[in-house]
């Protein structure tokens, strides 16, 4: 069983949505998993696409790191629209 | 640049008070982990186990619809057996290591699915009081700190209504029937109301792992809370059936606003956990059975899954 590698399963809901991440599952190859992934996330029809990728090819960021990761953006209010002051009577903008 | 172990354990209670989710990667105690690994994987094997009492009837409804039904009922407690066995693996431990556990009589399960299905009344007090009581429990566990485990209970609870509702279903419909049929409904209840409660497991002052649990928002609510919901929710639904709860000092509680009830016996739940209850050797040895003869499967699906990896270099070679 553990020679099945290991799956991260993604769902696009309907069409329009992004694919979610829903979980993970075990199979032999990417066929399998793609039908185990069916079985197992849209018994009751979750899903009008799916995605299996290989969990060992996800890069994932260090919680540790988080701090130094997303410090930059954390002193930057002007990447947001409140930052700048325009009077009330003004619309549309 | 690691900090001394007061100072994260500190801060993950902090974390955790504060209401965050504790995620795979994330700094947690050793215990949290350990805890975390215990309790899901038991989730995962009762539910994986919990296919087999019902398993025994799928051949045998007393109809095609309720064949369906109690088909896909049982693939729903495969697919949650999966979930949870995923949720346990970002804690660290391999599937084989939770399937070993269990074979080896190492990890527990609901001892509740150590009782017989002796009638298809059991289908259904199955559905109604023991998915009833588990969906009690899982409710409560949707807001467990640790994510992978909270996301799959979420999962888990969507699916689990129709299974109740299926089995209160089976309960109405031979309740309805013929006087016959009611007694079967009744037998049933009688069977297996007692160990439904236990299901919850032992009292406040009995549980060890409770208090710890609690701090770290494994549990938000006890096992006694926990039973007192199931019983004031569950009452009202044998009345409506017209059958009797079997429990002499069951009575509405008006003071309180509950059902007070009476002794559970704890020495038959110990004896089950321990393994001595109706069934225990004959789940184990199922489950075995079925992993051992799987094995060539197992093992075949990978070799042709390395062969295609093969073909597919060889022909990228030429």
């Amino acid at each position: 069983m553990n020679k099945w590698p290991l799956w991260e399963v993604f769902i696009r809901s309907k069409s329009g949505l992004e694919h979610r991440h829903v979980g993970s599952l075990h199979a032999a190859d990417a066929t399998m998993a793609m039908e185990n992934a069916r079985d197992v996330y849209t018994r009751r029809q979750e899903g009008v696409s799916i995605w299996v990728v290989p969990s060992k090819a996800i890069t994932a960021s260090n919680p540790e790191h988080s701090g130094e990761l997303f410090e930059p953006a954390q002193d930057k209010a002007y990447r947001h629209p409140t930052f700048y002051d325009l009077p009330n009577e003004l619309k549309h903008i | 640049m690691s900090l001394p172990i007061e100072k994260l354990e500190e801060e993950f209670q902090a974390k955790i008070d504060a209401g965050h989710s504790i995620e795979p990667k994330d700094w947690m105690p050793e215990k949290y982990r350990k805890t975390h690994i215990r309790q899901i994987s038991q989730h995962a094997h009762s539910e994986i186990v919990g296919m087999l009492p019902e398993g025994n009837w799928i051949t045998r409804t007393p109809s095609l619809r309720r064949k369906v039904a109690l088909l896909a009922k049982v693939q729903d407690e495969a697919g949650h057996g999966l979930y949870l066995y995923s949720a346990a693996e970002t804690l660290g431990i391999s599937r084989d290591e939770l399937f070993e556990q269990l074979h080896s009589g190492k990890a527990k399960y609901s001892s509740i699915f150590n009782y017989p299905t002796l009638s298809w009344a059991d289908i259904g007090a199955i559905g109604w009081l023991v998915d009833g009581a588990a969906i009690i429990n899982q409710v409560m566990l949707t807001r467990t700190s640790y994510g992978p485990y909270a996301r799959a209970m979420v999962r888990i609870c969507k699916e689990e209504s129709f299974h109740q509702r299926q089995g209160y279903e089976i309960m109405l419909t031979l309740c309805r029937g013929t006087e016959v049929q009611k007694q079967m409904a009744q037998d049933s209840l009688n069977r297996w109301w007692w160990p439904s409660l236990m299901m919850f497991g032992p009292v406040d002052a009995e549980s060890t792992h409770t208090e710890q649990s609690m701090k770290w928002k494994i549990k938000r609510k006890t096992n006694d809370e926990l039973r007192q919901q199931f019983i004031d929710i569950t009452v009202p639904q044998a009345d409506f059936l017209g059958i009797t709860v079997p429990d002499p000092d069951l009575k509405w509680n008006e003071e309180k606003g509950q059902y007070d009830f009476g002794a559970i016996d704890w020495d038959e739940f110990w004896q089950v956990v321990k393994g001595n209850g109706p069934c225990n050797k004959e789940r184990l040895d199922t489950r075995r059975q079925a992993f051992e003869e799987g094995a060539w499967v197992r093992e075949a699906a990978l070799a042709y899954a390395e062969k295609k990896e093969k073909a597919k270099d060889l022909a990228k070679a030429v």
